[in-house]
């Protein structure tokens, strides 16, 4: 069941401000998500305001120098800095994005920096991605054959069927998709969302894969695919440019396809 | 360890910024629940007409309240813009208009279409 509001020990308090020194000329003011598993307080917001002078042109320069040089406590997770290993998934002034691939720049004012929505916290920035990864395992992300492999060679694919791919491979599973969608946030336990739809769709149009059936019975559930009702937040905040709404709805029409013979 | 329940919730409706095809999907539920419910009052209305003239003046003179002009107006570009939307749905069962690029275009166009349907009604009626 939908719950709109937060839940008593998710509201935000008031946090901790923390001044730039009074040299710094070029100052932005960052707002962060907080929340600390060892003590019982709420969520809270700190402050920071950060001297761009001497920061990153990044999101995730401005979370590291924090980090680095302000409050060590700070928790997030990053790796690659360039938007191909998905760790630094956030919610920045009210759209999921990769830190490490978003400029400072890209906002006029303030920037308010949160985990990503409706997602278990860890700690600070950090969401449990336990139950969305298991969602993704539970599509068999891996071709599956009925046919012997060839002796002599892999299995191959043409140009063309390769190309089919293109807009699909390219998804990193950084969850920012499946975490701004409304119907995610109220059914996300069945409805798998758009990142692992997308994905479950890359594998029915492998031409290598030779289950495509039972790929599509497994989706067609009124909850797992049919929860999508084309909000469209997902093609909107994706930051790899992908398309998961267009990914299924053709999945959709392929039911329908295979239904009608 | 603490329990796994302990942990709060992450802000999602508080913090996220919708865009515009976000706003048009949540107003086409809502418009949908409020046409199912205006048809009551429809069906109120049709019975205020067939029970007589005087029911039926008292009705004319209550539509003149601005209020319920603007309820009625309300109801009927709701129903335009439903129908828009529901349009852009069936488009879009057939995978077509996805694009990003094209996204606000075409939610621009639903808005101007619903409000232009709704103009015409206002004219040639």
């Amino acid at each position: 069941m939908a719950e709109f509001t937060l839940p008593k020990n998710s509201t935000l308090i008031k946090g901790n401000t923390y001044k730039a020194s009074e040299a710094a000329t070029n100052v932005r003011r960052f707002e962060v998500y907080r929340w600390d598993p060892e003590t019982q307080e709420n969520p809270r917001i700190d402050i920071y305001e950060l001297d761009m002078d001497d920061c990153g042109p990044m999101v995730l320069d401005a979370i590291l120098k924090i980090k680095n040089d302000i409050d060590t406590s700070l928790t997030f997770r990053r790796s690659c800095r360039e938007g191909v290993c998905g760790s630094c998934a956030m919610n920045v002034n009210g759209k999921n994005t990769l830190v490490c691939t978003k400029a400072i720049d890209a906002y006029p004012d303030t920037i308010k920096i949160f985990p990503l929505p409706h997602m278990a916290v860890v700690k600070d920035l950090v969401p449990d991605m336990t139950h969305f990864y298991a969602q993704y395992a539970s599509i068999k992300p891996w071709i599956e054959t009925q046919t012997p492999a060839p002796s002599d060679t892999e299995r191959l694919q043409s140009k063309e069927d390769r190309e089919v791919l293109d807009g699909l491979y390219e998804c990193v599973l950084c969850a920012c998709c499946s975490t701004s969608c409304p119907s995610y946030w109220w059914n996300g336990e069945r409805y798998l969302g758009p990142a692992v739809l997308l994905q479950a769709y890359r594998w029915l149009v492998d031409s290598r894969d030779e289950n495509t059936g039972e790929r599509l019975d497994e989706l067609e559930d009124p909850f797992k695919l049919y929860r999508c009702h084309t909000i469209m937040n997902c093609t909107d905040t994706c930051p790899k440019g992908l398309n998961p709404a267009k990914a299924i709805a053709e999945t959709k029409k392929l039911l329908v396809q295979r239904k009608l013979g | 360890m603490l329990k796994q329940n302990s942990r709060p919730v992450s802000p999602h409706l508080q913090v996220y910024r919708l865009p515009l095809t976000g706003i048009i999907s949540i107003t086409h539920r809502i418009t949908g629940v409020m046409l199912s419910a205006g048809l009551v009052f429809i069906v109120v209305l049709l019975y205020t007409i067939i029970s007589g003239s005087e029911s039926l003046i008292t009705l004319q003179s209550l539509m003149q309240h601005w209020l319920l002009k603007l309820i009625y107006w309300g109801f009927i570009y709701a129903l335009f813009f439903h129908c828009c939307h529901g349009v852009r749905h069936l488009i879009w069962d057939a995978g077509k208009t996805f694009d990003r690029e094209t996204l606000n275009r075409y939610a621009l166009i639903e808005l101007a279409v619903s409000t232009l349907l709704t103009l015409s009604v206002f004219l040639f009626v």
